[in-house]
């Protein structure tokens, strides 16, 4: 049993060299908030890069932020709003989703897991950001990839390929990023008493508007009435909600335009969150806060075309003693039961109707597999080999 | 430019394989004839020209499986094509090469307004995705110049970009799912209408591939609500440092407008003199900055520029007043290109990236480089992402012209790498930039990318010399060395 945490590239080089040497695998982490994220990997040694960290670079005008991949997420949050600029895929904390500490997730780890909040309606997901890295691959090679600049097609778009890869590829030791300004103010306007299906056509039509909204969620009554935001707790019914960001005069003007609209379309009360409020809201969201108060629960998420987010979750429901919410405009149902097989069992009947995928998030009986749910193919297992033809990184991790 | 060295074998089978081929396909989907076949033998990179050995023209995901499988059991090479508008040489094809031509996937299969998407086939153009789903209040944001000609299933294969990347993103940005096949004829499906599906994300890797993983066989793209209403200023520096800084202080403002672009005297002239935009000739660097959104939105940051500009030195400021005055902003920069055509017999589109401060630095340059290999330069700059197109200007008849025009284009391009930028924002590697990789990779970081390649394409028979400068055998490049017993890293860190 080895545990290291070198300090630089080399180190990596020179250890996964003697792990390829050995064909030992090796768990790779940061520093280990989500290693309950995914399968289980057997590994005798343990590779962290958690001592490698700090802002490599960082240059606001160019919106590009390099930094090694043990710098927590939280440190780059703070370097970017002194600048007044942010993460646009609002990577979230799971790490008390895991048990573990808030705050304490790395860089490599929201890349590696692709970790993306509820802006991931307008900017994107955490791939959509990865501009360039450098790395150690399973042979004990490092190489790099991409770059600094925002358009870039020079060779394959291999930052794509390790955002996800929930470091089954190679091990990143930098990892440069695109960087948006923070919008000056957020709004969110609260529809009160949907139905699920009334709250995803609500949500929908949100999203045609040219409103440039940046979060669409719909929480059913006994999952807001948990929130820390009293408007949403306070409800009383299901909370459907809808983000605003930008210039003020330009947000406050969407914000009754868009209160209007929902107003005459679904003759629901409604509220408005301002900055504050709208903050913690969306990070309960992000974080997936609902969903904590019972740890022994497993949680699951799938990914569905949006509009049939609300048919993916009554369907669910009806087959399982489970709850769930709605994030990504409908596009993200999560899901927690406590009896995580059939839980599983329902998410894959709904999905077979709705289309989309099922993705294991916290299995909360360790050592039980939710099978089936992840099935590598004969190309994914080809493409690890093209990085790692020993399997020594993070085996089966991706299943 | 060295192309692989065609096998003789495979030519002179070429009635053979056309036979073949008349079996696996409808009749009309064989192109045999010489004089057929010479209508593909160039893309969008006309200085090279190669004519391929057949040419065939699927209708179906089924016949594209079907004649990737023969290829791969014959061990025929393959070159796909969407439009062919590549400005890189990408769907240049091979003389012992079979040219897959998708222009018959010309169909909008499904648009899906509740899911924000389309599905279509890959030889459907850019623009008519937008024209269809215009009338809804909707667009697809990618729009290369090309946009009228150029197939969504080509700007998949190139990761094409356009003039609103900064707010809307590139192509990979913006596609959903596509239906592929690889060599071996299998079809698979990354990606779909809904968000992230776990796994690799191979739908991230295939854009941007440049047809050398796969078949793209249908794709579906994200649709964009139309904005409401969009202005644009019209802003005349007296150096390229202050337009610069202007775009900087734009951005380090909070504001990432719909389009930010630049250009430098000899482009502003040649676009003046050709469309007469009122463009003013007294400045050294011109700025368009669009913004769009709500008229809320609008008004209230055009202001905020507007004062932006005046603190870094404009000397010349519009701000259109209606949509007519809005396009004739842009009726100067979007003819820039046949503009220099008009001045010279012919021009060289080059299209590195760089950081946007190093801008001065690039631009002075090549004013050097121009004096030294004698031949004009103008320069348009999708400035909010750092994406330069300079536009060496040549003349092919003249001995030795375009061959200085390629030298030229070379070292713009080594120094867009040694300023921290890149060999290509938007056109590809192709053929064109294949020979510089070097530049700005080094031998593990492109056996890595060839690693990939293999994953999909262990023989190389698809689109082979494109975008690596040394083709490796798969065989050779998984080989190991491992050194074995050596103790590990007494000084590495435990915990």
């Amino acid at each position: 049993m080895t545990d290291v945490e070198p300090g630089n590239e080399p180190q990596i080089v020179e250890f996964l060299r003697w792990a390829l040497s050995e064909e030992a695998p090796v768990e790779l982490i940061g520093n280990g908030s989500k290693r309950r994220l995914g399968s289980p990997v057997q590994a005798a040694h343990t590779l962290s890069t958690r001592a490698m960290t700090g802002i490599t670079l960082y240059e606001p005008e160019e919106l590009v932020l390099r930094a090694l991949p043990g710098t927590t997420i939280a440190e780059i949050e703070t370097a970017l709003a002194a600048q007044n600029q942010m993460l646009a895929f609002e990577p979230p904390d799971w790490g008390p989703l895991f048990g573990m500490p808030a705050k304490t997730g790395t860089l490599g780890g929201a890349i590696g897991c692709n970790l993306t909040g509820p802006r991931r309606v307008r900017f994107g997901a955490a791939r959509d950001h990865i501009l360039g890295f450098r790395a150690v691959n399973g042979r004990g090679e490092s190489f790099k990839s991409g770059g600094r600049v925002m358009k870039n097609v020079t060779g394959y778009d291999l930052p794509k390929l390790m955002a996800g890869s929930m470091g089954t590829l190679a091990a990143m030791t930098e990892i440069t990023l695109k960087v948006l300004p923070r919008a000056e103010k957020m709004r969110t306007v609260l529809l009160y008493g949907l139905d699920a299906e009334a709250a995803n056509a609500a949500l929908v039509r949100a999203l045609q508007m040219p409103f440039e909204v940046t979060g669409a969620a719909f929480l059913p009554a006994n999952i807001a009435s948990a929130s820390g935001v009293d408007l949403v707790r306070g409800a009383g019914a299901s909370v459907t909600a809808i983000r605003l960001e930008g210039a003020p005069e330009s947000t406050s003007d969407r914000c009754t335009r868009l209160r209007a609209l929902m107003r005459e379309a679904t003759n629901a009360l409604d509220e408005e969150l301002h900055g504050t409020r709208s903050a913690a809201f969306w990070t309960e969201i992000a974080d997936v806060a609902p969903l904590l108060p019972d740890p022994a629960a497993t949680i699951l998420r799938l990914s569905v075309p949006p509009a049939s987010g609300a048919r993916a979750l009554l369907r669910t429901k009806a087959l399982c003693g489970c709850k769930g919410y709605l994030d990504w405009g409908g596009g993200a149902v999560w899901l927690a039961g406590l009896n995580g097989a059939a839980l599983a069992t329902a998410a894959q009947a709904a999905i077979a109707e709705t289309g989309g995928v099922v993705q294991p998030i916290r299995n909360a009986a360790p050592g039980m597999m939710l099978a089936g749910l992840v099935a590598p193919d004969e190309l994914a297992r080809a493409i690890k080999a093209a990085f790692d033809p020993k399997f020594i990184l993070n085996p089966g991790r991706m299943g | 430019m060295k192309m692989p060295l065609p096998d003789r074998a495979t030519i002179d089978r070429r009635d053979a394989i056309a036979a073949d081929l008349a079996r696996i396909l409808p009749g009309d989907a064989v192109i045999h004839e010489a004089r057929e076949r010479r209508v593909y033998e160039s893309d969008g990179l006309t200085a090279y020209r190669t004519m391929p050995l057949l040419v065939a023209l699927p209708r179906t995901t089924e016949e594209v499986a079907a004649v990737l499988r023969y290829c791969h059991g014959e061990r025929i090479k393959v070159v796909p094509r969407g439009a062919g508008t590549s400005l890189s040489g990408g769907a240049l094809p091979l003389e012992d090469g079979l040219l897959l031509g998708m222009a018959r996937f010309n169909r909008i299969l499904d648009i899906d307004l509740a899911n924000r998407c389309a599905t279509v086939q890959p030889g459907v153009t850019n623009l008519s995705i937008s024209d269809a789903v215009r009338p809804l209040g909707f667009h697809y944001a990618p729009d290369p110049s090309s946009q009228i000609a150029c197939t969504i299933g080509g700007n998949v294969a190139e990761n094409s970009g356009g003039v609103h990347c900064l707010k809307y993103g590139l192509t990979v940005n913006n596609v959903l799912g596509v239906e592929f096949v690889t060599i071996d004829g299998r079809i698979l499906r990354f990606g779909g209408k809904h968000y992230d599906a776990g796994g690799y994300d191979l739908l991230g890797l295939i854009n941007g591939s440049e047809g050398l993983l796969g078949v793209v066989t249908e794709v579906t793209v994200r649709l964009t609500p139309t904005p409401e209403t969009a202005r644009a200023l019209l802003l005349g520096f007296p150096t390229s440092e202050q337009a610069g800084a202007c775009v900087g202080a734009i951005i380090a403002a909070g504001i990432i407008p719909g389009g930010m672009e630049m250009m430098d005297r000899p482009a502003i002239h040649a676009a003046e003199d050709f469309v007469h935009a009122g463009y003013p000739l007294d400045v050294e660097a011109l700025l368009i900055v669009e913004l769009d959104g709500t008229a809320a939105e609008v008004t209230e940051l055009i202001g905020r520029i507007e004062a932006i500009a005046r603190a870094n030195g404009v000397a010349h400021c519009r701000i259109s007043a209606d949509e007519a005055e809005r396009l004739s902003f842009w009726a100067g920069r979007k003819a820039a290109f046949p503009a220099v055509g008009r001045i010279s017999p012919d021009y060289y589109c080059m299209d590195g990236t760089i950081p946007r401060a190093a801008l001065p630095r690039v631009l002075a340059a090549m004013r050097t480089m121009s004096e030294k290999y004698g031949l004009r330069v103008a320069n348009v700059f999708h400035a909010g992402d750092g994406n330069l197109h300079p536009l060496i200007l040549y003349d092919a008849n003249a001995e030795g012209e375009l061959e200085r025009a390629e030298n030229f284009g070379a070292d713009i391009l080594r120094l867009c790498v040694e300023v921290g930028g890149v060999l290509t924002g938007e056109h590809g590697v192709g053929v064109e930039k294949r020979d510089l990789m070097g530049t700005m990779f080094d031998e593990i970081d492109l056996n890595q990318q060839q690693r990939v390649k293999c994953a999909f394409d262990s023989e190389g028979l698809l689109n082979p010399g494109k975008m690596f400068p040394i083709l490796h055998r798969c065989a050779e490049l998984g080989r190991l060395h491992v050194h074995r017993g050596k103790l590990p890293f007494p000084d590495l860190p435990r915990f």
